[in-house]
């Protein structure tokens, strides 16, 4: 995998979070998700607490905070889903600004808006620091079984190149004139759907054909098994651990 | 229709992320038949194949369709991938398209990854695959009949996925809504989706078809016997492996028992959705339409577009449709049981003959 395999939200750099071993940085990233997920919604403090955390990871890792908040935007369906939340929830009424809401929608909205963003942040990090090959080399040696992840593995090593495809057939289709404009031209959007799906199919017999005549018996070889140090592991783990005391008070209190 | 982290509570999502493993762990046996032809000699063509088909559904979920003034909307890609290769390998490739979509591009959390990959991976394909292979039974065994399977098919497998998320919510969801009004207003919306998707995979499967027969799983047994040229004359080939002719199915009976169930289940929740609706009265008091249009166009494709914003008239139409579907669905998985016993059935007799 050459540099031009790298995904969009990758970001190439140098520093100690871009040099952790991948399967820490996951089990970091769901440690600490789960503890965010499990801390109740009344303890605000503890999420501004949360948001600092990843700041301060972010900084850590040289990401800038631009970056990290356009990426957000994934998000934003459901927060459209979270600011209906107060109109539509049945409870105790409270006004805004003339505007009558549900304190319980409130609650209901500001909890999915605090842990779906930290979330989302913290799987930005880890994709901005952790190469695509990496990531699945960390999930196979987290233990994710050997055929989801040559599935997984092939699917990111043939993406961009179905993609690519997908999109020439569009630049033909463009520049033979055409332009869909409405559901009248579903047609040969859809036909253009097919073949792709056939290329795609045929391109997939190919490369197994040639990893038969190269020796192929249905798994990979593992080449990269460098021991995990404790030191790598307490530096990942060390954003999770961090955590845990937070959402502890937070359900005290 | 990514689902966050935050979004279901803790247990819920474990229960589903159990149901997602096991449906995986099904689908890669599943599959080894599906892609190698046998369980035992196909072991090493299940990557290769599987993962290209998994980054084709990856791409065609950025093909945008048009419709109309601006607006567009894209594939879900479970009842296509379900027709095209099989539901077993469906299952597979959307889990991992899933998989991959969360721990890649942070879409959908990944405490919800098991929600996610049972609701828009497991729901979906199987709804689609058991509606296509019951209408495969009633419809006619020629091209346009596996083109209208597949569209209803389609169809019926997203507001299936958005009853299942609806369902997923009112066990484990954070936040109390009322839940009979989620359900009409997600399947009401997704109805409406459904059309799009329905269109959009029964065209795509009618290209494939009118090229490459031979790859679409839903349609074999459609191939024309092979013709030999001798001496001028045609001769039938030799078939390859004669297949067992399909036992005459109760036809007559199964349509005369579906347009009833259809037409009960219509008219009864038109008369249960008949009473006033206060979501409705609400969405319109506070003026969350004009709310909820600024945000049409991000979330057109998701499965809360336009949440709780359906007028009267159409949430009682919606009520018979969620009707409707609920029992096309629970029919179709029934027959779909039903048909794969059968299947087995008949296998075990006629190997016990040979």
């Amino acid at each position: 995998m050459g540099a031009g395999h790298a995904h969009q939200l990758y970001r190439r750099g140098d520093s100690p979070v871009h040099g952790l071993p991948p399967h820490t940085k996951l089990v970091a990233v769901l440690g600490f998700v789960l503890v965010v997920v499990a801390t109740p919604r009344e303890a605000v403090w503890a999420f501004a607490l949360y948001a600092a955390l990843l700041g301060a990871v972010a900084a850590r890792a040289r990401v800038p905070a631009g970056f990290l908040l356009r990426r957000l935007a994934i998000e934003i369906p459901f927060v459209a889903f979270a600011v209906l939340m107060p109109f539509v929830v049945p409870g105790e009424q409270t006004s805004v600004l003339g505007v009558s809401l549900s304190v319980p929608g409130l609650w209901g909205a500001w909890n999915i808006l605090a842990k779906g963003t930290l979330g989302v942040a913290a799987s930005v990090l880890l994709a901005a620091t952790t190469e695509l090959r990496a990531l699945i080399l960390g999930l196979q040696r987290l233990g994710l079984p050997s055929p989801i992840v040559q599935i997984a593995s092939f699917m990111i090593r043939y993406g961009d190149v179905i993609t690519d495809e997908m999109r020439r057939m569009s630049v033909a289709r463009r520049s033979r004139g055409f332009e869909a404009r409405g559901v009248r031209h579903w047609g040969v959007l859809a036909k253009s759907a097919g073949a792709l799906f056939i290329r795609s199919y045929e391109r997939g017999e190919r490369v197994h054909l040639a990893m038969v005549s190269r020796g192929y018996t249905g798994t990979m070889p593992l080449l990269d098994e460098r021991p995990t140090t404790r030191a790598q592991w307490a530096a990942a783990l060390a954003l999770p651990l961090a955590a845990l005391p937070i959402c502890i008070l937070g359900r005290t209190l | 229709m990514h689902v966050p982290d935050g979004f279901i509570n803790a247990p819920v999502s474990a229960a589903a992320g159990v149901v997602a493993a096991a449906a995986v762990a099904v689908s890669l046996r599943g599959a080894r038949k599906e892609l190698g032809g046998s369980p035992e000699a196909g072991g090493d063509r299940v990557a290769p194949l599987a993962g290209l088909v998994a980054a084709f559904v990856f791409a065609v979920q950025m093909l945008n369709f048009p419709v109309a003034a601006g607006t567009s909307g894209h594939l879900l890609g479970g009842a296509l991938a379900a027709i095209l290769v099989g539901p077993w390998t469906g299952v597979l490739c959307i889990a991992v398209v899933l998989l991959m979509q969360g721990v890649l591009f942070a879409d959908g959390g990944l405490t919800a990854l098991g929600v996610n990959i049972t609701v828009m991976g497991v729901v979906t394909v199987v709804a689609a695959y058991a509606v296509f292979r019951g209408l495969r039974l009633v419809l006619p065994r020629t091209r346009g009949g596996v083109t209208a399977a597949t569209f209803v098919a389609a169809l019926v497998s997203v507001p299936a996925a958005a009853a299942a998320f609806t369902l997923v919510y009112a066990v484990g969801g954070t936040t109390d809504v009322p839940v009979g009004k989620v359900l009409t207003a997600m399947v009401g919306v997704h109805v409406l989706i459904g059309v799009g998707e329905a269109a959009i995979t029964a065209l795509t499967v009618g290209a494939v078809l009118a090229v490459r027969p031979d790859l679409v799983h839903g349609a074999r047994g459609l191939t024309a016997p092979l013709k030999l040229r001798v001496g001028g004359e045609l001769v039938d080939a030799a078939p390859a492996a004669p297949e067992a002719p399909a036992p005459k199915s109760p036809r007559k009976l199964w349509i005369g028992g579906v347009v009833t169930a259809l037409v009960l289940a219509g008219v009864v929740s038109f008369y249960a959705s008949a009473s006033p609706d206060g979501l409705e009265k609400v969405a319109a008091d506070q003026g969350i339409d004009a709310k909820a249009d600024q945000y049409e166009h991000a979330t057109a494709d998701s499965p809360l577009a336009d949440y709780g914003v359906e007028g009267v008239e159409s949430a009682r139409l919606s009520g018979g449709l969620a009707g409707v579907i609920g029992v096309g669905a629970t029919l179709a998985v029934g027959t779909g049981a039903f048909w794969a016993v059968r299947r087995r059935r008949t296998e075990n007799t006629g190997g016990a003959r040979v």
